[in-house]
């Protein structure tokens, strides 16, 4: 299955290199700096050929190379202990990192972005970007069970949002209901300062049993290396377009899109058949192509395999014949994997591709010479150490610096500032307030989106949104299933970056917690601006810092992630938005706790204690104040509050569990009752006393390690040991009022559910029909 | 404690050895989505399902078919229009129009498939608000006399999730009239009409009550915990599990 080539290219050959080493590259245009340039001329000893040239471009880009970020990033390898990587069976440098789950299962789960194509052309950009984490997944040997997505807009009510918003949440819809993977969670944050740079971010979960583990390796000499999937095609190839030099004729067709187009259908066939390619044991490893293609493909395959490969390019199988050999290389095609598979198992494996009606084509072997060489008809176009290009790329100590202008952001409080004038007191104003806040951009509610995702695929999601966490079985017969929770605030991250990031995390782990989960790994996606920024570059050290840091001392390990940089416009980057998203383990997910009340009389029990934080709140935002210092960070309350959760959900002693994050106490209060349209009766006034604190600070403040839950009454006792026992906080500040269809809160006027449902309902309609 | 089933608790089916042996098809087209979902629910209900492949010639033994939801052949032409001409299609059709009247139930994707066979009358196109849906849906069943209904009682009505892209049934008037004077619509939207369906109508069947189709899922209702959200503590979130309790006790023949 060889595709016939037409067209005649001038090859620039490894010889024709050498022997002309003065031709003039286009190494600039391909986005390489000078000193990277001279670089790759001394590790090859001549200078590249054009397809050398467009591999090394690629695979030493931000993108796929980490340059700038890998300094910092180590931290994450490094603040581990034993204890942390005694459940991880694979961790970060794979395609996704694996955690064992126990029972012979494990787990993979992985989080991306796919920023600037979604701006760019919102719904392939967001398809694609669920396409390609799902690949990940399925590269490890798992069955890919949901997906997640975390979403930043700009403005609500800017014309451009509406542009953005419609596309990347068709696109997510499009494409992931389409592979039959339940959407359990994300998340939507509006804020001007991602009008030019949303933040689309995709996350996928898989499951596997312990032996069905896959790698990207290329091992064995004599093994067969196979493409397989969609054809090649022109698209996502962006601005590597410079090397149609290569060609006589131009008579190519113009204007590539930059952005891949996205072919959900074939990918969900590509997962049925690498299932059952994986069901057999056909494959020694297997790869997915993403980012840089064919040349990320074959460099890592053969890179950490333990030898090198031999590819023939005119093999790859073509959706436009005019491609040379440089597009081919770079091309991001959607929906295609790399294979290594044995000669005994050549019959197989085309058995199952014919069974699927899935395309492929052989292109080469594997070799023990440590080199990695593609030819093109023969002659040798690449030849190349492998690690030299996935590996050994540049690597950068950007400098970085705290910005000047920290010192008078923190300084600038929300208490007592311009926008903190007229603050409600009155029970009038406090019940307005409590109703704009949860009508909000970013409290209302998210159902306008959700409802367009399938949550319910597969059979076994056991919670979606707008539940804390989404919860997914993964065991029929013992209930074994794990939950997942993203969480971030750009906000608090501007304010500190170190402990923004360590927010980020707490809230993930406690919204895990909050379910009934174990909390036991983490992924993360840096969304920064330009690391050449010394400003953004100290906020995306601080940030790894204390997201490092904040691991290590809950003790749940980084398993993978992707740094997103350049998010900016002009000068003006985004909020740091490191998301930061934390797997969970239930034994039996029939334990999971809903975050809505339902049994009238059940007591309603605050955890934690509340300090004055609102700085950088939902509420200053609302009032459109941003300055102060974000909420403090308590990991060891953290970690308390999350055991009794656990404890809580496993001995059957809540109903109900909601955590408390951005909106507070007021926001977790109204989410609460509206989860089953069951309302609540509320007294602070003994929580004001103990912790010093006014009513409206008691409903709006942002403290952290908090949770609300509803408990039994025959559990009260035994729930109030146990947080007695723990030294933790807690009070009792309401009752579960099933029959009044209304939330009571003492010195707030009364706030019917139908009221509240409505103004939470209508936001996202009004601006997105 | 709160009345407040755990997920995952035992639906309540009693146990049935006799239904074990009823064996029922679930076919795969690529792109089927909900055929694992489809095969669980027959399990649930007592049953023993069997994977069929639409590539393949033969039926086999099975005493019904399920085909399942999805997006075969990722709907890029029309829904259902590719599926129709797999293999096992004809089989299916030649065996649901035969004397023996085998059971045939297309859920969602699966409705598409009848329809662009001819097995049901009709045609789905995109829903009038031209967005994906997903939601809790409640539907009145209107008529408990079909293969796949007779665990139901006429009127009652049950919550099952709604999912598509095109799920806006429509049919002309005098199709529309045949139907409702034949009692083939089987099932109704309730209080939300969720993508202008013509009259309705979630669910039709033939005129021999063997061959039902609905856009709604079933199969995602079924097991305790992991269906419809059950508000006020009232478990709803197996409603969907009569269709398949409804099938085997006609295999068996059982009285109802």
């Amino acid at each position: 299955m060889t595709t016939e080539t037409t067209k005649k290219f001038n090859i620039d050959t490894v010889e024709h290199a050498a022997k002309t080493p003065d031709t003039e590259l286009p190494w600039a245009e391909l986005g390489l700096k000078q000193n990277e340039f001279d670089e790759i001329v001394k590790v090859l000893g001549r200078r590249p050929t054009g397809a050398e040239l467009a591999m090394y471009s690629v695979m030493w880009s931000e993108h796929c190379s980490y340059k700038s970020s890998k300094n910092h990033l180590r931290q994450f390898g490094e603040k581990v202990t034993e204890e942390m990587k005694k459940d991880m069976l694979v961790g970060i440098g794979e395609n996704a990192g694996v955690t064992n789950l126990g029972d012979g299962w494990a787990v993979t789960f992985k989080i991306e972005s796919h920023n600037s194509p979604s701006f760019v052309e919102p719904y392939q950009g967001a398809a694609t970007g669920i396409g390609g984490i799902v690949r990940d997944i399925i590269s490890m040997g798992a069955r890919p069970v949901a997906v997640m997505d975390p979403l930043r807009f700009g403005a609500i009510d800017h014309p451009d949002t509406a542009r953005v918003m419609h596309g990347a949440v068709a696109g997510i819809g499009g494409y992931g209901n389409c592979l039959g993977l339940p959407n359990i969670g994300g998340e939507m944050v509006f804020d001007s300062v991602y009008q030019g740079n949303p933040l689309v971010n995709a996350l996928a979960v898989g499951v596997m049993r312990h032996e069905d583990i896959r790698l990207a390796n290329a091992s064995g000499k004599g093994n067969k290396v196979v493409l397989f999937g969609a054809r090649t095609g022109g698209d996502g190839i962006g601005g590597a377009s410079v090397l149609a030099s290569e060609s006589f004729d131009d008579t190519k067709p113009s204007k590539r899109p930059a952005v891949q187009v996205g072919d959900p259908f074939a990918e969900k066939v590509l997962i049925e058949c690498c299932l059952e390619l994986f069901k057999g044991s056909l494959v020694e490893g297997i790869q997915d192509l993403g980012a840089a293609g064919i040349s990320c493909a074959t460099s890592e395959l053969a890179s950490n395999g333990d030898g090198g490969m031999e590819v023939e390019l005119t093999s790859v199988l073509l959706r436009d014949p005019t491609l040379t050999p440089g597009e081919i290389l770079m091309s991001e095609s959607q929906e295609r994997m790399m294979a290594v598979v044995t000669p005994e198992n050549i019959a197989a494996f085309e058995a199952v591709m014919d069974k699927w009606a899935v395309e492929y084509s052989w292109l080469g072997e594997v070799t023990d010479t440590g080199r990695l060489i593609i030819t093109w008809e023969g002659e040798v176009i690449v030849d190349v150490d492998p690690r030299t290009v996935a590996h050994d790329g540049p690597v950068y100590d950007r400098p970085f610096a705290r910005p000047e202008w920290q010192d008078s952001v923190q300084a600038n409080s929300f208490t007592g500032s311009v926008e903190d004038a007229g603050r409600p007191s009155a029970p009038t104003e406090l019940a307005a307030a409590v109703t704009e806040l949860v009508a909000s951009p970013n409290m209302c509610s998210k159902a306008w989106i959700t409802k367009q995702y399938d949550r319910y695929v597969g059979g076994n999601t056991a919670m979606a949104f707008p539940d804390d966490a989404g919860v997914v079985r993964v065991d029929e017969e013992t209930g074994l299933g794990v939950a997942l929770a993203t969480d971030a605030n750009g906000r608090y991250t501007y304010l500190e970056p170190y402990q923004g990031a360590q927010l980020a995390l707490a809230e993930a782990y406690r919204n895990v917690a909050t379910s009934g989960a174990v909390p036991m790994a983490v992924s993360d996606c840096l969304n920064f601006g330009s690391p050449e920024d010394p400003d953004v570059m100290w906020q995306l050290a601080e940030a790894i810092r204390g997201l490092s840091d904040a691991c290590m001392e809950l003790g749940i390990p980084v398993t993978g992630g992707n740094v997103s940089l350049y998010n900016q416009t002009g000068t003006t980057p985004i909020h740091p938005s490191p998301v930061v998203a934390v797997l969970g383990k239930l034994d039996d997910v029939a334990r999971r706790t809903p975050s809505g009340w339902r049994e009238d009389g059940q007591a309603i029990y605050l955890l934690g204690t509340t300090a004055a934080e609102l700085d950088g709140s939902e509420w200053s935002n609302l009032r459109g104040h941003l300055g102060g210092l974000p909420p403090k960070v308590d990991l060891a309350a953290e970690r308390a509050l999350g055991e009794i959760l656990i404890n809580a959900s496993r001995d059957g002693m809540v109903d109900a569990a909601h955590d408390l994050s951005e909106g507070g106490l007021a926001a977790a209060l109204v989410e609460s009752s509206l989860r089953y349209g069951v309302g609540a009766r509320i007294a602070l006034e003994e929580l004001m006393e103990r912790d010093g604190v006014d009513l409206f600070t008691a409903l709006f403040s942002e403290t952290q390690a908090r949770a609300i839950v509803s408990v039994p009454r025959s559990e009260e006792v035994r729930f109030k040991d146990m947080c007695t026992a723990r030294g933790f906080a807690h009070l009792r500040i309401g009752v579960v009022d099933a029959a009044g269809g209304k939330l009571e809160i003492n010195g707030v006027d009364e706030l019917s559910l139908d009221a509240l449902r409505e103004a939470h309902e209508a936001t996202l309609p009004k601006y997105f029909g | 404690m709160t009345s407040i089933p755990l997920i995952g608790e035992a639906v309540a089916v009693a146990a049935e050895p006799r239904l074990a042996g009823a064996k029922i098809g679930v076919v795969t087209f690529p792109g089927t989505l909900d055929d694992r979902d489809a095969a669980r629910a027959v399990r649930l209900a007592g049953g023993t399902a069997v994977s069929l492949w639409h590539a393949d010639n033969e039926l086999g033994d099975v005493d019904a078919v399920i085909i399942p939801g999805g997006f075969s052949y990722g709907d890029y032409l029309r829904a259902g229009a590719i599926s129709r001409f797999a293999p096992l299609m004809s089989k299916i059709i030649d065996a649901a129009n035969s004397e023996a009247r085998l059971p045939v139930l297309g859920i969602c994707n699966g409705f598409q498939i009848l329809t662009e066979s001819h097995l049901l009358p009709g045609s789905m196109i995109k829903n009038d608000h031209l967005k994906f849906i997903c939601r809790d849906q409640t539907l009145r069943v209107e008529n408990a006399n079909t293969a796949w209904t007779v665990d139901y009682t006429d009127g009652q009505e049950i919550i099952v999730p709604l999912k598509n892209q095109d799920g806006q049934y429509i049919a002309d008037e005098k199709t529309l009239d045949a139907l409702e004077a034949e009692g083939r619509v089987v099932f109704r939207y309730v209080g939300f009409n969720p993508n202008g369906s013509r009259r309705d109508i979630a669910g039709i069947s033939n005129a021999a009550g063997n061959v039902v189709g609905l856009m709604p899922h079933p199969e995602h209702a079924v097991e305790t915990g992991f269906g419809p959200e059950s508000l006020d503590g009232a478990p709803r979130d197996t409603d969907g599990l009569g269709f398949f309790t409804s099938v085997l006790t006609k295999i068996v023949g059982g009285d109802k």
